[in-house]
């Protein structure tokens, strides 16, 4: 189980009370396939992603960085079991989807700096600590039922 | 993974804009990373490595300076840094996975301080730019 300070859950919870889930994951998901080309091959059905502009505008991108996204607020109201919280997630991750859990650690870093983007200043070395843990335990969660 | 000319633009451009700051980012990149990924602290044992640190402030500029040399010569950053190869190589001995945590909280620095200037096209050509100095200062490790 993972330790929490309550330090870490307050600058957890106040960057994500400033996030528009909308907004940010299609920012995280669009920026993931633009920075890391190579993880475009688990979106061939996304339609045009030939280019920045047409990834940022693809309707589908950004549908589904909303969705990604939302699940990540799951985890943040369920810090103290997020393995559980992410069991059948992690299970279709593996068993339907094929993707490597490496990816989980390139958009967690990827959503940091979205995050950063948008907090400015606020967003202190204490906060991107306790961020970069948080999608640490995530992609650990996510990666936890591969087999 | 090759830095196309564009990228090599937008590497230019953005080291440009952040122009003078720079030492303020290295410095705010290490204080980061210290803070984000305490193993990092342990190639500082010598450092006093609280809030405000001269000697991080120091250690940033010096990092920044490395950056810019290699932004400024981009088309070469193996000849740019390639004393700092051999020093990371024979002296230093960093491992090679803390150069990505450094480039991470060096890019978040760019996010915190200057948003605009990080689009995703000038994010990607600046993730790339790291990876290739991280490259080049581990390049003579073995």
């Amino acid at each position: 189980m993972v330790n929490w300070t309550a330090e870490e859950k307050q600058l957890i919870a106040s960057v994500w009370g400033k996030v528009s889930v909308e907004q940010c994951g299609a920012e995280a998901l669009a920026r993931l396939l633009i920075v890391y080309p190579w993880t475009q091959r688990f979106f061939a059905s996304f339609g045009n992603l030939s280019s920045p502009t047409a990834i940022i505008g693809n309707p589908m991108v950004r549908a589904h960085g909303k969705k990604v996204l939302t699940s990540f607020g799951e985890a943040i109201k369920n810090l103290d079991n997020i393995k559980k919280c992410f069991a059948q997630l992690s299970k279709l991750h593996c068993e339907k989807l094929h993707v490597d859990p490496e990816n989980f650690r390139l958009l967690g870093d990827i959503l940091i700096v979205v995050l950063a983007a948008n907090c400015g200043k606020e967003f202190s070395p204490a906060c991107q600590a306790a961020w970069q843990k948080m999608v640490r335990v995530v992609a650990h969660a996510l990666a936890h039922e591969y087999h | 993974m090759v830095l196309s000319a564009g990228d090599k633009a937008n590497v230019k451009a953005a080291f440009s804009k952040i122009g003078g700051q720079a030492e303020e980012y290295g410095a705010d990149a290490l204080e980061r990373m210290f803070t984000t990924y305490p193993q990092t602290k342990t190639y500082f044992p010598h450092f006093d490595l609280g809030k405000g640190s001269a000697q991080v402030k120091g250690h940033g500029k010096k990092v920044a300076a490395a950056l810019v040399e290699a932004a400024n010569n981009i088309d070469d950053i193996a000849g740019a840094l390639s004393k700092l190869s051999d020093l990371h190589a024979q002296k230093l001995r960093v491992d090679p996975v803390n150069f990505k945590l450094l480039g991470q909280c060096f890019l978040v620095v760019v996010a915190t301080r200057n948003p605009s200037l990080l689009t995703p096209e000038v994010h990607a050509s600046l993730d790339k730019f790291l990876c290739a100095v991280g490259t080049v200062l581990t390049a003579k490790y073995r």
